[in-house]
């Protein structure tokens, strides 16, 4: 039978009456839990925020025919070379063409797959932006503007314009921000391209594309699919690459197994694509993890010398207690109490720390040319956060202070009694 | 008559540093309502065999009974929840929670026994203060008080439970002659009226010539 209003009353009082120990207690685990929340809203928030960078406008399978050398060279077709060794020098790439066969048949597969959320045609082509007599190279992506929008956020990457815009004007072009800039063009004017086999089209701008990597946007401009195939004189079911996004990245890499298998295609999938990707993720959590551990550590020392030191100052007072009905049990929960309320104290006022200072950051601006969406610091707050920071304060007072209370537990009264 | 405390063949050693027999087949009981007092030399073990009475000590050979009840070999906790209903202790120093007022340094033993409502215990704990002429201390600090105030609250603290015995050793020892006749009579009274038990050691002549009898030790043994 444990009497939880007595012990809870002698903890709190012995807590009072050493404030200024108790406090420096409390303010060590408010410090491990505050960074623990501040670190990892910051750094889930930069996680989430590469998510989105790269993740979110990569495919999740990505089709194509790869230009490759035949894993077959003619002569082993030869019945007469069968049994010898062939060395065969100089192996150039097959001859094929870059469209993709049976293009709309496999799209029209793919969309029935349940797994799958989107698919997306493109046709990718180089062409010329030809200003006066300069002509740049640079490349032309036939796309299905809306659909890139909704599956693949392209609408982050559109300073200027919409898709829509591109979607309803026939001959449109959204231009690389990069491009626009080198050829000092704006929104509404027009832009001779050239497909490498000659001929010149004027497209209309509709907007300005900008991905955040230089390179990549002094060269690559967006088009309505029928255009492209247009420009390049091909029929509609001309169609260079498929992009699938599914509603569980988990089942890229069978799908794309599957696909290279059944249509004899090229299928990268967003893992292998991305592999450098997660190990970047993996360790910003571990070094977020490795300083709160730390920090809770050094705050559950604190708490563990503090206990120590106030239990050898109460050795009078667990003898009294003891001789007077209080049991082993009933002196260890009052110094587990302390630690307890120690713990929970410093713990909550940790989460109030690290929610202020959490939120705090993320109205700090953070402009940069690479993230065109983001204005400022990316901070992820979730309650799951709190509770593992709740649960850690709690966990770690709780051994902090098990030990010297186990100790007060053991205390013999007649000793101390005998020692006065 | 009714037993409350007996003791039947108590040996006890100490082993550090040299192996020393300091209490010696100590047999003997206190009655219902018995005032007895130990008296002895000092160093001849008496304090050592009160704490062993006091169940505090476990440590021992023998047999030790608590109101008929064999008390030798419970578990501790048992022990505690047996102490702090059925045994009062006051000890030679006066032993208080000093953070603690002087009330609720009273009201604790009774506030783990849990037997009786917050109000009860407060007035039962006034009272007790009242008896001892320190009912105007109740609400300082125990720390703040004089030595003999302190013993006096002590006392109180040790009645609080209504307990079967109550031991003290040298409850009287800090006390001017005033005061140590005070407790003494409260003593008497209450082992009259209320029919309480007492066994107190004492060096003072005067206090256990008033009891109902004296044990005698010596050298680890009771002589008479
Ligand atoms: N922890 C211990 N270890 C070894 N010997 C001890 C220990 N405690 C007490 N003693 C010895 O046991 C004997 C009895 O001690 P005890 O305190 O019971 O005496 P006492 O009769 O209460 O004396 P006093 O009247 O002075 O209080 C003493 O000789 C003392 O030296
Ligand atoms: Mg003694």
């Amino acid at each position: 039978m444990t009497n939880w209003k007595v012990i809870l009353n002698i903890a709190k009082t012995h807590l009072l009456t050493k404030i200024k120990q108790t406090s420096t207690a409390a303010l060590g685990v408010t410090f491990g839990i505050g960074a623990y929340i501040t670190l990892v809203c910051f750094m889930t928030g930069l996680n989430g925020m590469l998510d989105d960078l790269i993740l979110n406008q990569t495919p999740h399978v990505h089709i194509y025919n790869e230009i490759e050398p035949s894993k077959e060279q003619p002569i082993a077709l030869y019945d007469e070379f069968k049994n010898s060794f062939n060395v065969v020098h100089s192996i150039k790439p097959k001859l094929t063409q870059k469209k993709i066969h049976n293009a709309l048949p496999i799209i029209k597969y793919l969309e029935e797959d349940e797994n799958v959320r989107g698919v997306l045609p493109q046709v990718k082509t180089q062409i010329f932006y030809i200003a006066g007599s300069i002509e740049l190279g640079g490349n032309l992506t036939g796309i299905n503007p809306i659909d890139e929008e909704r599956l693949f956020n392209m609408g982050d990457y559109i300073v200027e314009g919409s898709a829509e815009a591109l979607q309803n004007t026939d001959n449109g072009i959204l231009l690389g921000i990069g491009i626009a800039e080198k050829m000092s063009l704006h929104v509404g004017d027009r832009i001779q391209i050239s497909p490498i086999s000659g001929e010149v089209f004027p497209l209309k701008i509709v907007g300005f594309y900008q991905s955040g990597i230089a390179d990549l946007d002094a060269i690559q401009s967006f088009t309505n699919v029928k255009s492209v195939q247009r420009i390049l004189g091909e029929a509609e079911n001309y169609i260079t690459d498929i992009n699938v996004k599914l509603h569980d990245i988990e089942q890229a890499v069978p799908l794309s197994k599957k696909i290279e298998q059944q249509f004899n295609l090229k299928a990268i999938d967003i893992k292998t694509a991305n592999a450098q990707f997660e190990t970047g993720t993996t360790i910003r959590n571990l070094i977020t993890y490795a300083v709160s551990i730390t920090l809770l550590i050094v705050a559950g020392f604190g708490i563990y010398n503090i206990l120590n030191m106030l239990i050898y100052e109460k050795m009078n007072d667990i003898a009294i207690l003891k001789a007077t009905g209080f049991s082993g049990k009933d002196v260890q929960l009052i110094f587990m109490s302390q630690a307890m309320i120690i713990g929970f104290v410093g713990g909550i006022l940790g989460l109030a720390i690290g929610l202020g200072l959490a939120s705090f950051i993320s109205t700090i601006p953070f402009q940069t040319e690479a993230l065109p969406t983001v204005e400022t610091y990316p901070v992820n707050i979730q309650p799951l956060f709190f509770i593992i920071g709740f649960t850690f304060a709690m966990l770690s007072t709780f051994l902090a202070g098990y030990l010297p209370s186990k100790k007060a537990k053991k205390i013999d009264p007649v000793r101390i009694i005998r020692g006065q | 008559m009714t037993t409350v405390l007996e003791a039947k063949n108590i040996n006890k050693y100490f082993r550090k540093p040299v192996l020393f027999h300091v209490i010696k087949d100590v047999s003997f009981r206190v009655e219902k309502g018995e005032f007895a007092s130990i008296m002895g030399k000092s160093g001849c073990g008496k304090s050592t065999l009160l704490y062993i009475l006091s169940t505090m000590d476990t440590d021992y050979e023998g047999e030790l009974f608590l109101n008929d009840e064999l008390v030798t070999g419970q578990s501790r906790q048992y022990l505690s929840y047996l102490r702090n209903k059925h045994i009062g202790f006051v000890f030679q120093f006066h032993y208080l929670l000093s953070e603690f007022s002087v009330l609720e340094n009273v009201m604790l033993p009774a506030k783990k026994l849990a037997e009786k409502s917050f109000e009860e215990i407060e007035h039962s704990a006034m009272e007790k203060l009242k008896m001892l002429n320190i009912d105007h201390l109740g609400r300082k600090r125990a720390s703040r008080i004089s030595g003999g105030e302190k013993q006096r609250v002590a006392i109180a603290r040790a009645l609080i439970n209504d307990p079967s015995i109550i031991m003290g050793d040298e409850p009287t020892g800090n006390l001017d002659s005033y005061n140590a006749e005070n407790v003494f009579n409260i003593f008497k009274q209450l082992s009259d009226e209320k029919g309480l038990s007492l066994l107190v050691v004492t060096h003072d002549e005067d206090f256990a010539s008033n009891t109902d009898r004296i044990i005698q030790m010596g050298d680890g043994r009771i002589l008479s």
